[in-house]
């Protein structure tokens, strides 16, 4: 079959590209937050998302990243989605953004970015290589290896979670069985 | 300057494989182009073939044979008054037809036209295409949302639900495709070792598995090869919402579907998706089942002498396409109105039948059997799509999520296990 | 909003005048004071609340308008819905209403014939032989013999061509859009048969006050003979393309029943009433215009389904031409127009007649006071009747399904609303 890796596939315009997913997703991010109408921000976190599905595919993950677009982009937005339009926003739109507590953010944020900071500077020294290596075998490879051989007990119990969850879905919304 | 374009004429990696934009970006035109007139030319060819069906004549008046209708429905379209609803998420309301545009277009980048013929060769490809049109149903969300109307929401809350409910019978039945890749064997039922047994998830390392195999995946195991790719061809009708799955943007029921409220080019822009999705998905079939760029009988007809034959084909078909224009040239009305679609028929036969013999000379012949053979396949499933809608009655909505749930997820998973089985077990 | 007054029946549908009336101009409490007749009506349908969308109410009112492509004609349907399922329909017709009746009043008998075939202007020949032989009635005149045989074969020519519009209108509402063309081609033989002998296709005032006005054109036989070749394998067409079809069987089994106690009370007919299993046809029960010199069968079914009455008419077309071919071979040589005074003046009196038309027992009930114009007509229409049984039909059935089920009542609202 096709070789993973071929010669001469050098990755091309790393920097930029990190720069740019990881502005894009920032930029995706605050748009989640700041704008009024919740179907904008709901389209905001799908753009966010696909970003990083970029971002997998810049670490060598492919399949992650294939998996990001399909179930997150494509299955647990469309799903938010669903409930913004069926559920009537008109109220919270017409609402006043307050930020009567800026003090206590502002403390909070600072806080928060000090810890970001710290946790930098410890760990710094584990990826001595700042760009991604790639792997021998191929993604998809070995997420099959892993899941279905080391992990394959947590991957059972993890499918009959949703399966219960399904039915627990079902059995609620249905009016008659 | 010419070793340069014979470097790449000849190289034996995709243009994105090796890492050459300029390459990549003229592929990408070109697909674009040629997805784009196909959808012209689809058009076209559904209003004649709908109207054969139904033994009426179709367009015949806007060129010879109707055959510039397509470009004057583009126009009126571009000239129409775009109407958007007052109370609209003008937003939203124009990035939907984007969305669904973008994800069509978007399959077209992994489908492989021929060994190197594809604009890249992610390993990743089909999970990349079923994770591409899973985005076309946020376009079609967003649509029926954004037109501030109570039936387009309907309409596009149950298409939606139709396309996602679909996605995961056609899901089954490519993980049964791409299970078939990773085994050993030769022939129907894999008598021997042949093949390295390394599964893959590429678009061209599926084909070429086909190939090291010598079957069609449609003939594994058969008839679990030829299950799963009926699954697949069901669902892919109806994750295009064509006929018999159209109900949500049927004319005659009540909620109008999620384009009521579009007009103009916005609602061309629909079209030209969902025709690009339907020759999307079409590829996709081909590629898993049936062989993707080779000629039929592969491996049993094998020789000099056969390969000779079949890679006539191409320019026989254009002749045979020139020659059905001249009859029609010869049963035109003699008279002074018909003169000029007389006239245009004469030329575009002329093309067919240059284009025909161009495809008889033997450098041309040999580069253009790949992508002749891939495209003939999925005219054939687009042949299919059009004979659906003109002779089945649509299904009501119910039935749609019951035949897609109950009917086609359970063999889904039933061919699914079986061909592991077979596979571990042969 | 009290609970009704006396005498009131019980609705089936809960309809409110508000939805006709402006709702930024009145509010619930003066509506309700300003008619008593919205006491007959309790909503549940609460207007004007910011919070709710129209997907939190349980039940929603929705109108199938008098415009929409799969009503056959100007109908209003007004659905009450619980989600997708239907909980209630009421039909608002007279939107195509022309008076006919009244114009009846100030016509005389034979000025009157024209207007009865654009009442179901589908089967125009089968109202006019309806009105013809109730008047010849109440004259007390009988049509001769080959009059008789003529009108059997074009009434029965009509049935078919009935039948065949129906089949392509039913099956485009449910999404096959194949057969209409087909239907309306294998249509067009007998329009021409039809254009040949009294020069219309559609309205076409065939037949007169005791008898037939035109002979039958030369090479009328013949005609009717092709045409009895031509027909079967058609009608063998539109059954490949549906009757085993398994979408289409999934759309019309169990769609729409109605049973047998339900369709005799409420007065249905015609094919609808034949395939809930009651053997009842007036043709054979009350025989009228020779129809009891030939030889055919009733075919009813056994569900009351719209898949039953689907093979029911799809069996009365093959029963039509078993009846031309034997009308055709032996039309009886004689005059075709009996002795009919010129001046029309029928005796004091009242009768009613009625004749199996494609769509059921179309019935004229003609009171004359001795003058040339009728004292009043009152024509029993079949589909004014059968749409009564839309109501029961949909209960409990999904929105697509009523669109099958008026197909298949097979209404034609210029008769409803004359």
């Amino acid at each position: 079959m096709q070789q993973i890796v071929q010669p001469g596939m050098q990755p091309v315009a790393t920097t930029f590209f990190f720069y740019f997913l990881s502005g894009l997703i920032l930029l995706s991010g605050v748009f989640v937050i700041t704008c009024k109408n919740a179907v904008h921000s709901a389209l905001a976190l799908i753009f966010g998302l696909l970003a990083q599905a970029g971002l997998y595919l810049m670490l060598y993950a492919p399949f992650v990243a294939g998996v990001q677009i399909i179930l997150y982009a494509g299955g647990i937005m469309v799903l938010f989605l669903f409930v913004i339009m069926l559920v009537n926003l008109e109220r919270s739109r017409r609402e006043n953004q307050f930020n009567k507590q800026w003090l206590v953010g502002l403390l909070a944020a600072v806080a928060l970015g000090a810890l970001f900071v710290a946790v930098y500077a410890k760990g710094k020294n584990l990826f001595p290589y700042r760009i991604a290596q790639p792997i021998e075998t191929s993604n998809t490879q070995e997420i099959g290896v892993m899941l279905y051989g080391k992990y394959m007990f947590a991957f059972e119990i993890a499918s009959l979670l949703l399966l219960v969850a399904i039915i627990g879905a079902v059995v609620m919304a249905k009016k008659r069985i | 300057m010419l070793n340069y374009v014979t470097s790449y004429l000849s190289s034996n990696t995709t243009p994105g494989q090796a890492g050459n934009v300029l390459w990549t970006l003229i592929y990408i035109l070109i697909v674009f182009g040629g997805v784009s007139v196909s959808v012209i030319a689809m058009n076209w060819l559904e209003r004649k073939a709908l109207a054969h069906f139904q033994i009426r004549l179709g367009p015949m008046r806007v060129g010879p044979h109707g055959l510039l209708q397509p470009i004057a429905d583009a126009i009126k379209l571009m000239t129409k008054e775009d109407i958007i609803p007052a109370e609209a998420d003008k937003f939203v309301f124009m990035l939907a037809p984007l969305i669904i545009l973008c994800a069509s277009f978007a399959v077209y980048i992994v489908i492989p036209f021929g060994p190197t013929h594809a604009i890249t060769d992610l390993n990743i490809g089909i999970l990349f295409m079923l994770g591409v049109s899973s985005l076309s149903v946020l376009g079609i969300v967003m649509a029926g949302w954004a037109s501030n109307s109570h039936y387009p929401l309907i309409g596009a809350l149950r298409s939606s639900a139709q396309m996602v409910s679909y996605e995961v019978a056609m899901g089954m039945a490519v993980v049964s495709a791409v299970l078939m890749t990773s085994l050993h064997g030769l022939g129907p039922y894999g008598v021997g070792v042949g093949t390295s047994g390394t599964g893959t998830l590429s678009m061209i390392g599926i084909v070429q598995a086909q190939q090291e195999q010598h079957v069609w995946f449609l003939f594994k195991f058969f008839p679990l090869g030829f299950i799963a790719c009926g699954i697949f061809a069901i669902a892919m009708v109806a994750e295009t919402n064509r006929a018999p799955f159209d109900l949500p943007e049927a004319e005659s029921e009540l909620t109008a579907g999620f384009h009521t409220e579009y007009s103009g080019l916005r609602w061309s822009l629909f079209m030209l998706g969902e025709y690009a999705a339907m020759m999307a998905v079409s590829s996709i079939a081909v590629t898993l089942w049936l062989g993707g760029w080779f000629r039929p009988f592969p491996n049993t007809l094998t020789g000099q002498t056969w390969d000779l034959v079949f890679s006539l084909f191409p320019g026989l078909t254009f002749l045979g396409l020139a020659a059905i224009a001249f009859v029609g040239v010869v049963r035109m009305p003699k008279h002074a109105y018909f003169r000029a679609q007389t006239i245009g028929l004469v030329g575009f036969g002329a093309v067919l039948g240059l284009i025909g013999l161009l495809l008889f000379v033997p450098p041309v012949r040999d580069r253009i059997q790949d992508i002749f053979w891939f495209v003939a396949k999925v005219a054939g499933f687009m042949y299919l799509y059009i004979w659906y809608r003109a002779t089945f009655p649509r299904y009501r909505f119910d039935q749609l999520m019951k035949v897609g749930w109950k009917v086609l997820l359970p063999i889904g998973i039933g061919v699914l296990i079986l061909t592991a089985i077979l596979g571990v077990v042969l | 909003m009290g609970a009704g007054q006396p005498g009131d029946r019980e609705r089936p549908i809960i309809m409110t005048d508000r939805i006709m009336v402006d709702p930024k101009t009145t509010d619930a409490k003066t509506s309700d004071a300003k008619t008593a007749d919205s006491t007959r009506f309790l909503s549940h349908l609460e207007l004007g609340e910011p919070d709710k969308t129209f997907l939190d109410t349980n039940e929603l009112v929705i109108n199938m308008g008098p415009q929409h492509p799969a009503t056959h004609g100007v109908l209003r349907v007004i659905l009450k819905l619980d989600g997708e399922q239907v909980l209630g329909t009421e039909c608002v017709i007279g939107y195509l209403h022309r008076g006919v009746e009244k114009i009846a009043e100030n016509r005389t008998y034979t000025m009157f014939n024209p207007y009865v075939d654009r009442m179901d202007y589908v089967a125009a020949v089968s109202n006019g032989l309806g009105y013809c032989e109730a008047v010849e009635k109440l004259l007390n005149i009988e049509a001769p013999p080959r009059a008789k045989y003529i009108r059997v074969i074009l009434t029965e020519l009509n049935r078919l061509a009935s039948h065949q519009l129906w089949l392509g209108t039913h099956a485009l509402d449910i999404g096959a859009m194949t057969p209409l063309f087909y239907t309306f081609r294998d249509r067009e033989e007998i329009l021409k048969i039809f254009e040949k002998y009294c020069g219309a296709r559609l309205t076409t005032h065939a037949f007169r006050i005791g008898g037939c006005q035109y002979e039958t054109y030369e090479g009328f036989e013949q005609d009717v003979i092709k045409f009895l070749d031509f027909a079967p394998p058609k009608i063998d067409e539109y059954e490949e393309l549906l009757t085993t079809n398994r979408i289409w069987l999934e759309r019309t089994k169990n769609v729409g029943v109605i049973s047998k106690a339900d369709a005799i009370a409420l007065g249905v007919t015609g094919p609808v009433l034949r395939a809930s299993g009651v053997k009842w046809d007036l043709r054979k029960a009350q025989p009228y215009a020779a129809y009891s010199d030939f030889d055919f069968e009733i075919p009813i079914g056994a569900n009351g389904d719209t898949y039953d009455r689907y093979t029911v008419r799809m069996e009365e077309m093959r029963q039509s031409l078993r009846i031309i071919r034997q009308a055709v071979g032996r039309i009886p040589e004689g005059p075709i127009m009996a002795k009919v005074p010129k001046v029309m003046k029928p005796p004091v009196g009242e009768i009613y007649h009625s004749i199996e038309a494609p769509k059921g027992e179309l019935g004229y009930f003609i009171v004359s006071d001795g003058s040339t114009q009728p004292y009043r007509i009152r024509v029993r229409p079949p589909s004014f009747v059968n749409l009564q049984a839309l109501d029961i039909m949909v209960r409990g059935a999904l929105v697509a399904d009523v669109i099958a089920v008026i197909g298949t009542l097979d209404i034609v609202l210029g008769e409803v609303d004359r």
